[in-house]
């Protein structure tokens, strides 16, 4: 392939990459559920579409395979397993006691960001110039502010999406520096959306039947100092 | 072969306790089901022992990446005596709790699951898989955990899964980075354990040691590594009690296994920190529980805490790095693993007859109900390390390993916290074994379960599963069989290389 090629590629897959740490900042800020389902689908494309163009620019037939997989299960069989296994009420929730107003998040995301990029350097650095690319700061930074989205939520759809940026940042760097493994690493992207979200969708209805309000942030009884309702009875 | 069976007898156990039969049917299965995987995997530790490392013959699929050596036979028959005595345990356990059929049934699969996927971790050679296989733990287990469906074990089951997957994501990213490791490294070899210590030496130190941070502290926080452990109490806690006994007995165990994998590439590659790293969050991790076993006021979140305290003292012994401290640690996951079970199995027969998980509520259990109470008390001295037991043994070998190697700071601060940990475990039983009856509460609740003469009838069942438990518990403390011995070496050595 000519370098000019070459060159488009690669710009194109910072364009997507670029766009990817949009969409995890946009998950940080987002408060309609909904909204928040929404971006990710969007992301998960944005790494199908990062997988893609590695796959043209450096003859890696598998990454097709990456990206077909991941079609096929983030966008698709995600929100389809939420509807069969948590109640609707996920969706329609609009969160308004998040720990942190979206100005605070937004900062700490920024400096999240920023640190992924330093995090990044020496990786860079160490591995041969054809696995050097944008993709691995910004998984990084994928992985960082998806645990900062689950610090700061209390509803359990965006903790749930939460963990699922944290997955699809270490597989964007992974298809940059790992690119080689094989089918290994669709077989993961595979199953682990799918173990995420059918075991939280299932926890998340029994939340919901048990408490009322998928709420989960509410749950904070189990603690060392607390009387449990147990002991208070004997004391009564 | 018979690792392949051993993996399949658990899935066929799954689909056969799903059948619609009488009660006994599923549990039954389960028993039958785990036993035989016990005498298989006891084979195979068999023919490990000599020092042969088993590999599949088949060159398909996933089957290729099947690889048991001794470490990962050690895992494996312990999973698989867990996984037996929690088994025969249920029976009487859930039997008790007049569970709808259906419901008896989804704890029967889900726990065969369970097993099949901890038995997975150690069989499987390639990181990325046995990747995989821990988040069908957390899948399984979660399940299990939050089985009661109470508020209390939802939150537990809540917690358990956001930090374990958390956990999991980031050793995602510890081991793309590894592998990406070992293709800078200039290997092209399968990506699997045994050939990334061959790839170590050249492979470049800033991948493996944030390959190395990352898949310690992703992974760290299923074993329950302080400052990670915040769900494990929770978890360990609100299952039902056999669950708590594999949950605490050998799945932490099974997933540090995946951790002391990495060892063997570390000391492969040079100017590594992987020991210091491994004494400083063991440590940590020791002290930490120790001090909050003070103040625990749950008994199964005591045993709870032990098991952050067993990890830590495990991580320290792996973190001195020698094969003496080597067969030390492995030592001391057998018998963290059989006493921690026996624990679990003691707390559930108390759970049975008195009903309540406070230890403030508690007291005279000798009197009230005389088989928990002793068994309560042999678990916490067993588990405190109090000699001729297995884990006396074990810590007492460490400790020597530690003074041998002139390492006094980490040995001395071991003792200490062992031995607070000690007091704190032994005072709390104490209480709730021998200690008199305040008679205010006797008055005010005349329905009150722990009302003196209403002995509970436990079932046989976990009578049985307590006796087996502790058969190893007593035997090991003052003698270690020459098959087992092999094994240990062999698991030992299997850490450095």
């Amino acid at each position: 392939m000519s370098d000019s090629t070459n060159q488009l590629l690669n710009n194109l897959n910072s364009l997507v990459t670029g766009l990817f740490l949009l969409t995890a900042f946009g998950i940080v800020a987002m408060r309609q559920a909904r909204g928040v389902l929404n971006l990710f689908i969007v992301q998960s494309l944005l790494l199908a579409a990062s997988a893609v163009l590695l796959g043209l620019r450096y003859n890696a037939e598998h990454l097709y395979g990456v990206a077909l997989v991941n079609i096929i299960s983030k966008p698709i069989i995600v929100p389809w397993l939420l509807r069969k296994t948590s109640p609707s009420e996920v969706y329609t929730r609009r969160e308004v006691t998040q720990a942190l107003n979206v100005p605070t998040a937004l900062l700490i995301a920024l400096a999240l960001a920023i640190l992924a990029y330093f995090l990044g350097l020496p990786l860079l650095n160490a591995v041969a110039p054809q696995f050097r690319g944008p993709n691995v700061p910004i998984g990084i930074a994928g992985l960082l502010l998806g645990a900062f989205t689950i610090t700061v939520r209390r509803e359990a759809l965006p903790l749930l999406i939460g963990l699922l940026v944290m997955e699809n940042g270490a597989f964007l760097a992974g298809i940059e520096i790992a690119r080689n493994l094989g089918m290994l690493i669709e077989l993961a992207i595979a199953t682990d959306g799918l173990i995420i979200v059918f075991i939280m969708g299932v926890l998340t209805r029994a939340v919901q039947k048990q408490i009322g309000t998928t709420a989960v942030g509410e749950l904070a009884s189990l603690k060392e100092t607390t009387v449990e309702p147990a002991e208070k009875e004997v004391s009564e | 072969m018979s690792v392949l069976i051993v993996l399949l007898l658990p899935l066929i156990a799954t689909v056969l306790v799903c059948l619609p039969f009488k009660k006994a049917w599923a549990a039954g299965v389960t028993v039958v089901a785990s036993l035989a995987t016990l005498i298989l995997s006891a084979r195979v530790a068999w023919l490990t022992s000599t020092g042969n490392s088993i590999t599949s013959d088949w060159k398909i699929g996933m089957l290729k990446w099947i690889n048991v050596d001794g470490l990962s036979a050690l895992i494996l028959v312990l999973i698989a005596f867990v996984a037996t005595t929690a088994a025969i345990f249920s029976v009487g356990y859930m039997a008790h709790g007049n569970l709808r059929p259906w419901k008896l049934r989804l704890y029967y699969a889900n726990y065969n699951l369970f097993v099949f996927s901890m038995l997975a971790i150690p069989v499987l050679a390639d990181p990325t898989l046995v990747w995989i296989v821990v988040e069908l733990t957390t899948l399984c287990s979660a399940l299990l955990v939050s089985f009661e469906n109470t508020r209390e074990a939802l939150e537990a089951a809540w917690k358990y899964v956001v930090l374990s997957l958390m956990g999991a994501g980031m050793a995602l990213f510890g081991f793309l980075v590894l592998f990406a490791a070992m293709q800078a490294s200039g290997s092209t070899d399968a990506y699997t354990w045994n050939n990334l210590i061959t790839a170590a030496p050249t492979m470049p130190p800033a991948l493996l040691q944030t390959a190395f941070l990352l898949i310690l502290i992703g992974l760290g926080t299923k074993v329950g590594l302080v400052p990670m452990h915040t769900w494990l109490p929770d978890a360990h806690s609100q299952a039902p009690s056999p669950v708590c006994a594999l949950l605490s007995g050998i799945e932490t165990t099974s997933i540090l296994y995946v951790i002391l994998r990495l060892f063997p590439v570390m000391q492969a590659a040079p100017n590594s920190h992987a020991e210091t790293w491994a004494v400083v969050l063991g440590l940590i991790s020791v002290g930490t529980a120790a001090f909050l076993l003070l103040q625990v006021k749950d008994y199964k979140r005591m045993f709870a805490f032990s098991t952050v305290e067993h990890m830590g003292v495990i991580l320290t012994a792996v973190g001195l790095g020698t094969s003496v401290a080597g067969y030390g640690a492995m030592q001391q996951i057998v018998s963290h693993c059989v006493t921690k079970s026996f624990c679990f199995f003691a707390a559930g027969t108390v759970l049975l007859a008195m009903e309540t998980r406070q230890i403030s509520s508690i007291r005279g259990l000798i009197r009230q109900s005389p088989i928990a109470g002793t068994a309560l008390v042999f678990g916490g001295l067993a588990i405190t390390g109090a000699p001729p037991l297995a884990v006396f043994l074990s810590e007492f070998s460490i400790l020597k390993a530690g003074l041998t190697q002139k390492e006094y700071v980490a040995t001395g601060l071991l003792a200490v916290f062992i031995v607070i940990a000690f007091f704190g475990i032994m005072l709390h039983i104490n209480k709730m074994v021998f200690g008199a009856r305040e008679d205010e509460n006797v008055v005010e609740s005349p329905n009150n379960h722990s009302e003196p003469g209403n002995k509970t009838h436990l079932p046989f069942s976990c009578r049985l599963a307590l006796l087996v438990a502790a058969v190893p518990v007593l035997v090991l403390g003052f003698y270690i069989p020459q098959p087992l011995h092999d094994l240990l070496t062999q698991a030992a050595a299997a850490l450095t290389k």
